[in-house]
């Protein structure tokens, strides 16, 4: 039970990563970015990479989150930024495109096999907590999940910058009439975001193995995280993440025949009772 | 007059698809005076006030504010070269506290926190409050204080007194007039013709996409095209 709650506690933090760019660029922009698990994917890849070069995983993980946050930066100035003014459809269509190129990309250059992303030596083996044996490194990712929440969350709710951001969520033509440059706003919360994917992934690597691919199955996940938590809202990306984290584990552990529909049950039903997702961006108490 | 008016909008015409919503409107407001922009119900006073901020794009004519065409801005640089926004519908940022409306958006040489409580005490009482749970008069107190924090030239006001009681219209017309005592510029659309007649220095009639009469408010009533455009 506790090492099911640890492993949910787990996968959710990972998903939290993922989703929290998406979910905050679609409350800001509308915009449908589907190739954000591309960039999870190539974080992963890079890290992949620098591990096998420097035999560092640390050096990994500041390599795929600076790759995919360049990546993504320049995906965004060449390509994305023109996509605002179309619609979803177009934005969907496109950025799905991109994910089939991702992928047939990251098989020319890194092969078309599954390979393990070795953790860091320091937090191999495992540690004695809440009477179990649980896997160091999975504590880690646990933790590192819940700093960059606490993170966000004071850059959100905390600083100037954090208060534009909301702004643009709550109102873009009003936060532009005040003088701000919301283009811009975007511009530096999508890279973030695309870095955050970056992370996620080099973190998924010693989990969930890396190959050609391994961003499907989380994308879709991490669109139900933000359908559930509500578009544009850190809570709700959390929660939701959380949600998913503990439903997609318990699920494969209880009730493993239906697992798989579990998910979308949680959504139809959540989507049925609160449209706008459970912890939709907007008014403060 | 030698100096050229602070703003000046010529021929300025407004399509929403296919309704031909301004059609081809003039008017000035020069630096240190109060216009005011009357009119009925979907004359088009918004769509002015929103043409003027880059919010909707003209299909011809030009804007000049302080010497400069911005009909082709973006609307954050037409904020950025000293207009402030007051938009009918108040536009509060429901996710925001009071105190961060405040501090959001201010530069230099705008009202500092201090000055904005200083005039406006019941927002200092409610700076942690959301801005979703302020009362209407709180709401537009805001409203027009955020736009002073950006330390603006030009306000453009669009019916700062509507819906709200006797006593918060005395109090935002009150702070109005100390602004114009200050030698604030405003452009101000406005419903309520007595408080509008008896601030302003000049007066701009809107019917219909077009402007119908322009002159001083105490000649207002006795123009015909008053009649004619105004009168239910
Ligand atoms: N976004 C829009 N799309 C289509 N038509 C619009 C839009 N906004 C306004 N209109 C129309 O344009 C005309 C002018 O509207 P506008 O809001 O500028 O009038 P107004 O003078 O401000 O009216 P009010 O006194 O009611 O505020 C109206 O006929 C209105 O129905
Ligand atoms: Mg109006």
């Amino acid at each position: 039970m506790v090492i099911q709650l640890l492993n949910g506690m787990q996968l959710a933090m990972l998903l939290f990563l993922l989703s929290v760019g998406l979910s905050v660029v679609f409350g800001l922009m509308r915009f449908v970015n589907l190739a954000h698990g591309t960039l999870f994917m190539l974080g992963a890849f890079v890290g992949l990479s620098t591990v096998e070069a420097t035999g560092s995983f640390w050096w990994a993980l500041v390599a795929g989150t600076l790759a995919s946050a360049i990546v993504g930066g320049l995906l965004y100035l060449g390509l994305l930024r023109r996509l605002q003014a179309e619609s979803p459809l177009k934005q969907v269509l496109v950025t799905f495109g991109l994910i089939f190129i991702g992928l047939e990309a990251a098989r020319i250059i890194w092969g078309d096999y599954a390979e393990r992303l070795p953790g860091p030596a320091l937090l191999a083996g495992s540690t004695a907590l809440f009477g179990v044996v649980y896997p160091t490194y999975r504590l880690f990712v646990i933790g590192l999940g819940l700093a960059v929440a606490a993170m966000l969350y004071f850059g959100l709710e905390r600083t100037r910058v954090g208060a534009i951001i909301r702004a643009g969520v709550d109102d873009r033509t009003m936060t532009a009439a005040l003088g701000i440059d919301i283009g811009r706003v975007f511009f530096v919360v999508f890279v973030l975001g695309c870095a955050l994917a970056g992370l996620a992934g080099v973190v998924a690597g010693p989990v969930l193995s890396v190959y050609a691919g391994m961003d499907m199955g989380v994308l879709v996940l991490s669109l139900v995280v933000v359908v559930i938590g509500g578009p544009g809202s850190l809570k709700g990306a959390f929660v939701g993440a959380i949600l998913v984290g503990m439903v997609e584990t318990f699920g494969q552990v209880w009730l493993p025949e239906v697992a798989g529909m579990l998910l979308y049950g949680l959504m139809a039903a959540v989507l049925a009772l609160r449209p706008q997702g459970l912890l939709p961006a907007g008014p403060r108490p | 007059m030698s100096s050229a008016p602070l703003l000046s909008v010529d021929g300025l015409h407004v399509h929403y698809d296919r309704s031909h919503v301004l059609q081809g409107v003039d008017l000035e407001v020069p630096e240190g005076t109060v216009v005011a922009l009357v009119g009925r119900n979907g004359a088009g006073k918004t769509t002015t006030l929103k043409a003027i901020m880059g919010i909707v794009r003209g299909s011809a004519g030009t804007v000049r504010f302080a010497g400069r065409a911005i009909a082709a801005e973006r609307t954050d640089r037409i904020a950025r070269l000293g207009i402030g926004y007051v938009p009918e519908t108040r536009a509060i940022f429901p996710s925001l506290s009071v105190e961060e409306h405040l501090t959001l958006a201010a530069r230099a040489g705008g009202w500092t926190l201090e000055r904005v409580y200083d005039r406006f005490p019941r927002l200092a009482e409610r700076r942690r409050a959301g801005g979703a749970t302020l009362s209407g008069g709180e709401q537009q107190m805001l409203t027009i204080a955020r736009a002073m924090t950006t330390g603006p030239r030009l306000l453009l006001l669009d019916e700062p007194t509507e819906g709200l009681a006797p006593l918060v219209v005395e109090e935002i017309a009150g702070m109005l007039r100390a602004l114009k005592a200050e030698g604030m510029t405003l452009l101000l659309v406005e419903q309520n013709l007595a408080f509008a007649l008896g601030f302003a220095d000049m007066v701009v009639l809107l019917g219909r996409g077009q402007v119908r009469w322009t002159g001083a408010p105490a000649a207002f009533h006795a123009a015909p095209e008053t009649r004619a455009w105004l009168a239910v």
